[in-house]
């Protein structure tokens, strides 16, 4: 295994304000190897990857380039020492021609000659294979083509290292095809690539070798043929097999009290979330469980109606309905509670009680005010039941806490006593004593005939509250569990697919 | 013989792309321009017919076009600046009072080109360095111009000085294109000076946006701000560049709206930014940026003026008939463009 090495970052520390980021990471690149750097959310790989381009400055480690040591001070300064990254969302000018992208910013003097531009992009697209010409307008060509022109400009900066952050999560499955021929192509030319991706298939398809970080910490690299899918899965989410085996059957049947159906949706989907089939009933928690990217919050948002939907048959206690909007959703008598809760949930400059009374005044209609001191003892109701410590209702939301805010936006939910409650990752972010109130506030509501599906990336938090879990992959359905099969390592080996073993 | 065939091949390879944003939006400008100018000779005969009527839109426009590049510039880098019409009658004014005080006509133009650039430089350091709104700085500068306007003068000023009005009178005559009146004497067409400083504008900010590096960067920051900055342009500078260019343009027009009218007045040039801006987009400038081109908007002043003509020539003779159909055109070109962009979005989407 003695390639010959491209990039090394060894040590590597990143501080943020109260958090390690990174702490002591290694990662090593190879001449024409495509290497998948894996990990959950805040496993630290985007922070990996921005120390790389120079975004972000770290506070200790070396970097270094063909065994001489180098400093990244910006990303241009990183697209000039040899790393060039090609983003998610394409990082060029759809108004200008493909040329023009190619080329622009890179050029010197005062003129420029467009005629030779354009001639020497076609050389170059035509050298890699990419269906595309110099001289037309970038925004008619396919998302595909855009990102591959996007490489073809890294190419011809005379990229050392390419790193593709997340590339194919817009890109249909030809477009994916075509775009890893071309990082085959460049492997072959001797371009070190690193992979980020949430697609598991995607990363045993393509790369030859696989970093794994959690928790800002390195858990190992891997030749992507020696780490079998579901070892991988575990090591992403923190639990080694053998440990999981002795876990055993630790969820519990019996947590379903009634057979009334509540809730089921036949095809749903949204223009964020592929059709699927979906049904809950009264008073029953079940979960969505999948890796980050797998699908669960776009699912869910697809059932209250938070992205547009495009399709499918909804039935609530047995009457079909249709729910477009969130609105609908609520005077339905469900309940979401947003998976980030800054953008989605709270309204940091308001206070306490006008968060809590925000669900229930949306759904009065702004021309039936709830009354100040009725507002006031809701309020105090809420502060009390939840036990939110805030200074007083009165106090802007956000000077609370992470935990107590999540309670705030729980508190507003529940004042609209929903039939049906989602709660998307609410124990994010929030100490663990909030995350216990959390859980058993859920299994109280579920016994007071309240629906809940929750949705956690801890998958003990699920298996301790939940009855039945749907496990996502890659944006489908792959299997749901109960009974006994609610255990550790019953859901990874689902959330990995069939071929692990 | 082999030559020819080489050819050929060539030909049927290079298969011709689709015009960009801005070529297809400046097409049906010209077109529509073309059509119009075409109905009103047929409709309104009379001065239509005159090449004269072409001269006079020019001879009383070319400070608008003026301005109008430099708010082109502006906004295909996504910006707007608001500030062009006070800038331009603060010039006049300026100009008319130094020159009345004895001042050289070559110091005056400096002094116009000194007062752009100084409003173009403020503007676009506030804006690009402090990052502040562009349209709440630009509309401070327009009221600061306003102002310092009225407190050179409030009262209408005529530049008296000789050598000046020699050059206000002066006008170039086209004979060929003049024609002759119902007595038989020949009246040749006039054209002032203004217009061939409008035309030497427009052909120069033409090839700055084409085909040079700072003019392909404008496109690039009006595209997509953030992406212009990773490929590597200097987004702030570029910006700032624009709104220099438009104020030093302001200038220009300043002391060329000066040659047309040979007076200062605290209400010169009034409303001149709403014309400017209705010009760029109906010449098909998108405010969102990236989309335009001075030839487009070159068109798109003259098409205003030529629907402000017929509007007149219907004998709706009230000013406010002029504003009624400049709006109801800018209504009629946004709408169009939107159908046109959205259109050729569905068909991509499609493919």
């Amino acid at each position: 295994m003695q390639d010959e090495c491209l990039l090394q970052m060894r040590n590597i520390e990143k501080r943020f304000p109260g958090v390690l980021a990174l702490n002591g990471v290694d990662f090593t690149l190879r001449k024409g190897e495509i290497h998948a750097l894996m990990g959950e959310n805040g496993a630290g790989k985007s922070t990996l990857i921005k120390i790389l381009t120079g975004v972000y400055r770290m506070d200790g480690g070396s970097i270094s380039i063909e065994g001489s040591p180098i400093n990244i001070h910006s990303p241009q300064d990183a697209q000039n020492k040899g790393i060039s990254t090609v983003y998610q969302e394409i990082t060029l000018c759809p108004n200008l021609s493909v040329a023009e992208n190619m080329f622009i910013g890179r050029e010197k003097g005062v003129w420029v000659d467009q005629k030779t531009n354009e001639k020497r992009a076609d050389e170059i697209l035509e050298r890699l294979g990419i269906p595309a010409r110099g001289a037309k307008q970038l925004g008619n060509c396919s998302l595909a083509v855009q990102q591959m022109v996007a490489i073809a400009r890294a190419v011809d900066m005379k990229c050392k290292v390419l790193i593709l952050d997340e590339p194919t999560s817009s890109l249909d499955d030809k477009e994916v095809k075509m775009l890893f021929d071309l990082m085959r192509d460049l492997k072959a030319k001797g371009v070190g690539i690193i992979f980020v991706t949430h697609f598991l298939e995607q990363v045993y398809e393509v790369s030859d070798r696989i970093t794994v970080l959690r928790n800002g910490e390195l858990v190992g690299e891997y030749l992507t043929e020696e780490l079998p899918q579901v070892q991988l899965v575990a090591k992403m989410i923190g639990k080694d097999l053998d440990e999981l085996n002795t876990l055993g059957e630790a969820g519990e049947d019996g947590k379903t009290r009634s057979e009334e159906v509540y809730y089921e949706a036949k095809g749903l989907s949204s223009s964020e979330a592929l059709p699927f089939d979906f049904s809950i009933r009264k008073g029953e928690v079940n979960g969505f469980t999948g890796l980050l990217g797998s699908g669960r919050s776009e699912s869910v948002r697809a059932i209250f109606g938070a992205d547009k939907v495009n399709g499918g048959k909804v039935k609530i206690k047995g009457e079909p309905v249709k729910i477009t909007r969130p609105i609908e959703a609520m005077k339905h008598g469900i309940g979401y509670l947003a998976e980030d809760r800054k953008r989605d949930g709270i309204i940091a400059e308001l206070s306490v009680r006008e968060n809590i009374i925000l669900a229930l005044q949306v759904m009065n209609g702004f021309f039936k005010p709830i009354s100040r001191r009725e507002s006031e003892a809701f309020a105090d109701e809420y502060i009390k039941v939840l036990n939110i410590k805030t200074a007083s209702r009165e106090t802007p939301v956000g000077s609370l806490s992470g935990g107590n805010q999540q309670k705030v936006i729980l508190a507003r939910w529940l004042l609209t006593h929903p039939d049906y409650l989602i709660l998307d990752e609410p124990t994010r972010g929030i100490d663990i004593g909030t995350k216990l109130e959390i859980q058993k506030l859920v299994l109280k509501l579920a016994e007071d005939g309240v629906s809940v599906t929750f949705i956690s990336s801890e998958i003990e938090e699920m298996l301790r509250t939940c009855s039945r879990l749907i496990v996502m992959r890659d944006r489908h359905i792959v299997g749901e569990l109960t009974g006994k099969d609610l255990n550790q390592s019953q859901v990874m080996k689902t959330i990995a697919g069939g071929e692990a073993s | 013989m082999k030559k020819n065939g080489n050819d050929k091949v060539i030909k049927a390879k290079v298969k011709r792309e689709p015009l960009t944003e801005t070529q297809l939006l400046m097409t049906i400008t010209i077109c529509i321009f073309v059509v119009m100018y075409v109905l009103a000779m047929i409709v309104f005969e009379g001065g239509f017919l005159h090449a004269q009527q072409i001269f006079d839109m020019l001879n009383d426009n070319a400070s608008l076009i003026i301005v109008s590049c430099g708010l082109t510039i502006v906004m295909i880098g996504g910006g707007i600046d608001i500030s062009v019409g006070a800038v331009t009658s603060l010039v006049v004014m300026s100009c008319v009072l130094y020159l009345n005080n004895g001042g050289n006509i070559f110091v005056a133009v400096l002094l116009a080109l000194g007062i752009g650039l100084a409003f173009g430089l403020i503007q676009g350091a506030l804006i690009s360095y402090l990052e502040i709104q562009p349209f709440i700085v630009t509309l401070a500068g327009l009221f600061f111009a306003r102002g310092f306007t009225t407190i050179l003068s409030i009262n209408p000023q005529k530049v008296a000085q000789p050598a000046f009005v020699k050059l206000l009178d002066f006008r170039f005559e086209i004979g060929w294109l003049g024609y002759t009146a119902k007595n038989g004497t020949k009246i040749p067409a006039t054209m002032e000076i203004g217009v061939i400083v409008a035309f030497v504008c427009v052909a120069a900010i033409f090839v700055l946006l084409q085909f040079t590096r700072l003019g392909r960067n404008f496109y690039a920051i009006g595209g997509n701000q953030t992406s212009a900055l990773m490929l590597g342009i200097n987004v702030k500078m570029t910006r700032f560049l624009s709104y220099v260019i438009s104020g030093l343009l302001s200038g220009i027009s300043g002391f060329v709206l000066m040659l047309h009218t040979g007076a200062g007045n605290a209400t010169n040039a009034a409303g001149m930014e709403m014309n400017a801006i209705a010009s760029s987009i109906i010449g098909g400038t998108l405010l969102t940026g990236g989309v335009g081109n001075v030839i487009g908007t070159f068109f798109g002043g003259m098409t205003l003026n030529t629907i402000k003509k017929i509007v007149v020539a219907s004998g709706l003779n009230d000013p406010w008939w002029q504003s009624i159909t400049t709006g109801g055109m800018l209504c009629f070109f946004i709408l169009l463009q939107s159908i046109v962009l959205g259109r050729r979005a569905r068909k991509k989407q499609k493919n």
